[in-house]
């Protein structure tokens, strides 16, 4: 075979450092100049390396009563005070951060996983197969998600772990169908076609080719329910289905202190404020992931 | 005669939709032999690429191939499973797409995409397969090929992600090409570009192109025969030559006029009046009848099948059923 003449060589030599610039990269730029998604992921470092480091940090250990210091205000001593049990708050909310940052984490992955590999069946295969599970999808967003997920902890028993598990469940629909209408889209492209044209197989269309071109809704999307899982588990831990005692849970620090609000504020005001930050952390940094991302969904 | 590479006998491939089965490939029959560039012509939606796709098995709900015989080497695909199928897809019957700027996918590198299929069909170690990629880039004509290995598709321009399709599809050595209207989405310095290219690679490696285009230029160029296409069916076959020389079906007369000619200035252009019907919309009679300005009563009451023209080709029209009326084409031409 002989070789064509090559295409007209355009002379310009190529700068030997020119980097080759991928999509992940070129996003990546996109997101530095957001300053409010910078903040949101400051946050959220912020709060893994709280978690990480909880050990050092923390003055006091979670469980360390002083029955003589009950329900003392902020000081020098204690920070954000101490509770009803004389436990130092500020240490307690960093040991929370731990937890809340590990139900958020492992809940989202859970529910990413098993939702994103549904969706990919549906949307890929479709007919019966999409209609099966986009009816199950369907029927557990019918139920507002706080309930299903009441409902699978009275299943599964109170414990942190079930609340995990029933965050889980109630978040894979989200995840589902985003990366269900996703695959719909991907399988119309032409590159899908040229995939199935040389030669490959199904299974491996769907995980070279489409989870790929997927995979950033799914960041996003994940990124945005870890503050909603936060939350969710807050609220379980609130109602007395999450963390039990005397894990320092922060939704579970409400519940726990939520007698003294008038004499002792600062033992709902910081649990709270903690919640509020990461949640805020997590939506700013969704927010901006999505800006980068997804070029077309900035306003 | 040496036996056809791919041989297509009464293909029917027919949607079933909402409004009924719709048949967009009606009993089609052509083939391609050993190093020869055949053209299929037609309108959009004639089902020149719903016939490829049936080729390569790659109809998707709600299509599907309901009869006929697609023989490649005297193997019918048709009766192929899917796995068997995927055997044959890239490396024996490789494809070209419309879409150079969709074809390849916007996350991965062309080194990676370009291996993946070599990797499926020669089973080489990765180093192999690398090399081989780079050798097919050369031959493509893209100039350092290596580096554009290691770059994304859209650091590169239309005319040269076609022809990192091309070396895709060219990378396992098929015997029988398909490409899907490669050029139209090029402009049409590139268009020339590709278009010598693939000829090059014709006469080189001795690879059959099925060539599909709406445009009557590209198949003057580049193809040794030609089918015509109109509604699912095929309505003339002859040599590039002959149905250049002397079309023997009104659509195709009406194409060939509709194709500007510099030397000869026109108040307007010709254009063949009305569109291509839907699919199964008319049941009896010649599918062209009602944009047909030579139809007479016999065309909207049966339908027409191939009948040999003369000269080498075949035309669906009953004009060719009588000499005399035969005559009237003639008359038109010139």
């Amino acid at each position: 075979m002989a070789e064509i003449a090559p295409q007209k060589q355009t002379n310009v030599p190529k700068q030997p450092d020119e980097e080759v610039i991928s999509p992940w990269r070129e996003a990546w730029k996109g997101f530095r100049r957001n300053k409010l998604a910078m903040v949101g992921m400051g946050i959220v470092l912020f709060f893994i390396l709280l978690a990480i480091f909880a050990g050092v940090i923390a003055p006091e250990g979670i469980n360390e009563q002083k029955l003589s210091e009950r329900l003392q205000s902020p000081s020098a001593s204690h920070w954000f005070g101490t509770d009803d049990f004389g436990r130092d708050i500020l240490s307690r909310i960093i040991y929370g951060a731990r937890i809340s940052l590990w139900v958020g984490f492992f809940a989202v992955l859970g529910s990413a996983a098993i939702g994103s590999l549904l969706g990919m069946i549906a949307g890929y295969y479709g007919r019966w197969v999409d209609t099966i599970i986009s009816r199950i999808f369907d029927i557990m967003l019918a139920f507002p998600s706080i309930l299903l997920a009441i409902a699978v902890v009275a299943v599964l028993g109170p414990s942190l772990r079930n609340a995990l598990i029933a965050i889980a469940i109630i978040n894979i629909p989200n995840f589902g169908r985003l990366v269900r209408s996703r695959v719909l889209s991907v399988k119309q492209e032409e590159y899908v076609m040229a995939a199935r044209a040389v030669g490959m197989r199904d299974t491996r269309i769907i995980f070279s080719h489409v989870l790929p071109n997927s995979l950033a809704p799914i960041i996003v999307q994940g990124t945005l329910a870890i503050a909603t899982a936060i939350l969710e588990a807050a609220a379980l831990s609130f109602l007395g289905l999450g963390a039990q005692a005397p894990q320092p849970e922060w939704g579970k620090m409400l519940a726990d202190s939520r007698q003294y609000i008038i004499q002792a504020p600062w033992t709902v005001f910081f649990p709270g404020l903690a919640i509020m930050l990461t949640v805020l952390g997590f939506n700013l940094l969704g927010d901006g992931l999505r800006d980068a991302l997804d070029p077309k969904m900035k306003k | 005669m040496e036996q056809p590479v791919l041989k297509v006998s009464g293909l029917e491939t027919h949607f079933f939709t909402d409004d009924g089965e719709i048949p967009a490939v009606d009993s089609v029959d052509f083939h391609v032999n050993k190093g020869e560039v055949l053209g299929i012509v037609g309108e959009s939606g004639s089902g020149k690429s719903v016939t490829s796709l049936s080729i390569m098995q790659l109809i998707s709900a709600p299509g599907k191939v309901v009869g006929g015989e697609i023989s490649y080497k005297g193997e019918n695909l048709l009766s192929k499973s899917e796995k068997e199928m995927r055997k044959i897809r890239g490396n024996e019957i490789g494809m070209i797409f419309q879409e150079p700027m969709t074809s390849l996918n916007p996350v991965f590198k062309i080194g990676n995409q370009l291996v993946e299929g070599i990797r499926i069909h020669k089973k080489w170690n990765k180093k192999d397969s690398w090399a081989h990629a780079i050798k097919f880039l050369k031959l493509v004509g893209l100039p350092r090929a290596e580096e554009l290995m290691n770059e994304y598709p859209h650091q590169l321009s239309g005319g040269m992600r076609q022809r990192v399709m091309i070396a895709m599809a060219m990378a396992c050595e098929p015997d029988v090409l398909i490409a899907d209207e490669p050029t139209t989405a090029l402009d049409v310095t590139i268009q020339a570009q590709i278009l010598e290219l693939m000829k090059k690679l014709n006469d080189d490696t001795d690879t059959s192109i099925i060539m599909i285009t709406h445009d009557l230029g590209v198949v003057a160029e580049m193809c040794d025969r030609i089918v015509v296409m109109y509604s699912g069916k095929i309505v003339e076959q002859g040599t590039t030559k002959e149905i250049f020389e002397s079309p023997k079906h009104p659509y195709t007369i009406g194409l060939i006029e509709s194709v500007p000619d510099v030397r000869t200035r026109k108040e307007r252009l010709y254009s063949i009046p009305g569109n291509v019907p839907k699919p199964g919309s008319i049941k009896t009679g010649c599918h062209f009848a009602p944009r047909c300005k030579f139809a007479f009563d016999k065309c909207t009451e049966v339908t027409p099948e191939l009948i040999d023209a003369g000269n080498g080709q075949m035309a669906r029209c009953w004009l060719h059923e009588d000499k005399e009326k035969a005559t009237l084409l003639e008359r038109v031409e010139s």
